[in-house]
């Protein structure tokens, strides 16, 4: 019974309920998400998937944040030419982010919208949550 | 009340303003209506201009009276004191000066302008599922649930509070601005010199305007004083001097009168910068060691040249806010706008509540709270729970969210959630209480007069404890 959707299916499907994935703040203040299966997802997805997808998306954010010579020459160059350099220039930050859309848009693609789910991109939502949509499975209904 | 403001919400209030993906496309509907940007739909009290471009708090405080200052006291050196400086010392004094001045205009500037690192407002869904989650952590009596959550970070017990205006448990160091009605992350303070909160991303910027404005008004001062000296040693006296370059004096006094201050905040920033505290964390005591052994900044590095590092020289991180994202359109495919989406509770109260026509804001409060509690026995699901709880922590909110919710209001609603009449005095009295909330809701008065559903000026109003 494979509801195999893609995601423009998705666009037209109803959602029956969200699951909001929420920080955790262990570490600090680093942006990192809890990788607690949530029981909603139970029946849907696949426990190991679904946390793999989730630690990918912190160390994807750790690249982002991670303080090391890089950071710090940046950090630096800004500082001399009187942060100016921002106007221009896109900071690593920005690079990793744009990385990170596109994980999220491939694994919506290969493994989520297949499953009826779609997950929603953090910096969408403050980087407070990972909003994972469940929509509504039709194709299990109509047998 | 600050709570009451968010009980109405709209169907399309659910519509995430979530327009990075691709598809969604501004250019879909340009022909019926004008997009939206996100800035023009911000519910904080921010002013945005050149299209979002550029953000500053809405009471920009003393922002033009600081540049003035500086202005002024540069200006006057370059014309009064330069020449005759340059004459009798060296060239390099212009040049030193011209490269501080333009430094600080820069820094101030750019912390002016600047995102601090406000958070987004919780969307309805999100608000509502964290609602979820309080109520079923918390007992089933009637008394409010905890609005605080605690968690470890680094072996340490660190207290999350729950913003009442944003909807969510807020960060660690992240505070709300009252003046700028926003949760901003690692909120420092908010300044009025600079017309800005500091926070996260414009700490920097703010520290580099202070230290390079210490040098500034330290090297003006040092030259002005240089300037009289000299004339005075060459000429009639030092009051011949002084006649002889009145710019100066003014000067003189100015940089006077600001270096104190200046220097005094250059040095306690650069302390805290080396211990990577905030100013709230200061002034609160937070991690002061008087709380016991155990408390200590959870996030310092214990080494002073990593913690400068890290606040000043750390990655940037990108604004949160997006204000020149397009609000999607109102019925956009990907955004959530499905009947079956909304929550049960939310259902026809509200088209109920907004048809009222209410003329104030009070008034339609204590009808919707009405609405809510008659309604509430037929409803299913969490949803009574949920609403009977927001009915309570609708007293609580009257008072700031860091008191605990103790007013004789919370008490009296505390019993029973048909207990409506007492529940509408208690809100009115509330609301009177604080009236302040009240006058600054924008969008959510323009939402209420309109029926049957409220403008999507306030994608983000909350949630409504109905049912």
């Amino acid at each position: 019974m494979a509801e195999t959707h893609s995601l423009q299916d998705l666009r037209q499907a109803a959602v029956a309920s969200k699951v909001f994935v929420q920080r955790d703040y262990t570490s600090g203040t680093i942006c990192k998400f809890q990788t607690k299966f949530p029981a909603e997802l139970e029946s849907r997805i696949d426990k190991v998937q679904f946390e793999e997808t989730i630690q990918t998306l912190n160390n994807l954010y750790a690249e982002a944040e991670k303080l090391g010579g890089r950071s710090y020459l940046e950090g630096c160059l800004a500082c001399l030419t009187a942060y100016t350099i921002f106007l221009c220039m896109e900071t690593h930050y920005e690079k990793v982010l744009k990385k990170i859309a596109k994980f999220i848009q491939e694994q919506n693609e290969k493994i989520y919208a297949p499953l009826g789910l779609l997950l929603t991109d953090p910096i969408e939502r403050g980087l407070r949550v990972v909003e994972i949509t469940i929509f509504e499975d039709r194709s299990i209904g109509s047998r | 009340m600050k709570n009451c403001e968010y009980q109405q919400i709209d169907p399309r209030a659910l519509r995430t303003p979530s327009s990075r993906t691709s598809s969604t496309l501004p250019c879909g509907r340009k022909g019926s209506q004008r997009l939206r940007r996100k800035w023009e739909v911000f519910p904080g009290k921010n002013r945005f201009y050149c299209d979002g471009r550029i953000m500053l708090a809405r009471q920009c405080g003393v922002l033009p009276l600081t540049i003035g200052l500086i202005f002024i006291t540069s200006v006057l050196f370059f014309t009064f004191d330069c020449p005759f400086l340059v004459d009798h010392l060296t060239v390099f004094i212009p040049v030193i000066g011209g490269v501080l001045f333009i430094f600080v205009v820069i820094s101030l500037l750019q912390t002016s302008f600047t995102d601090p690192g406000i958070l987004p407002r919780a969307l309805p869904d999100e608000a509502a599922d964290i609602e979820k989650q309080i109520d079923n952590s918390g007992s089933s009596t009637y008394r409010p649930p905890p609005r605080t959550k605690e968690i470890l970070i680094n072996d340490q017990v660190v207290k999350l509070k729950y913003c009442f205006t944003c909807k969510m448990f807020r960060p660690p160091r992240t505070s709300h601005c009252s003046l700028c009605d926003n949760c901003v992350e690692r909120f420092d303070h908010h300044c009025p010199w600079v017309g800005n909160c500091v926070g996260k991303r414009n700490y920097r910027f703010f520290y580099a305007f202070i230290v390079s404005l210490s040098f500034l008004t330290s090297f003006i001062f040092g030259c002005v004083i240089t300037h009289l000296t000299l004339r005075s040693q060459g000429g009639n006296g030092f009051i011949q001097a002084i006649q002889d370059s009145p710019a100066s004096v003014v000067e003189l006094v100015i940089c006077f009168f600001s270096i104190w201050s200046i220097l005094g905040l250059s040095g306690f920033h650069t302390y805290l910068v080396a211990s990577n505290l905030t100013t709230n964390e200061d002034i609160k005591g937070s991690w002061s060691s008087k709380r016991g052994e155990e408390s200590g900044n959870p996030y310092t590095y214990n080494n002073i040249f990593t913690n400068c590092c890290v606040v000043l020289c750390g990655p940037m991180p990108p604004s949160l806010i997006d204000r020149r994202g397009f609000v999607p359109p109102e019925d956009a495919p990907q955004t959530v706008t499905s009947d079956a989406e909304l929550p049960a509770f939310m259902a026809k109260n509200d088209t109920n509540m907004c048809a009222q026509g209410t003329k104030e804001l009070l008034e339609s409060m204590a009808n919707s709270t009405v609405i809510q509690s008659t309604c509430a026995p037929g409803k299913p699901k969490t949803a009574p729970v949920t609403q009977e709880s927001l009915l309570n922590t609708v007293s609580i909110t009257v008072s700031p969210p860091s008191k605990p919710p103790s007013n004789g209001c919370s008490g009296r609603q505390a019993r029973r959630p048909i207990d409506v009449p007492c529940s509408q005095r208690g809100l009115k009295r509330a609301a009177l209480h604080t009236h302040k909330p009240m006058l600054r809701l924008p969008s959510p008065l323009y939402s209420l007069s309109d029926s049957p559903l409220i403008l999507s000026d306030a994608p983000d109003m909350g949630f409504i404890p109905l049912n």
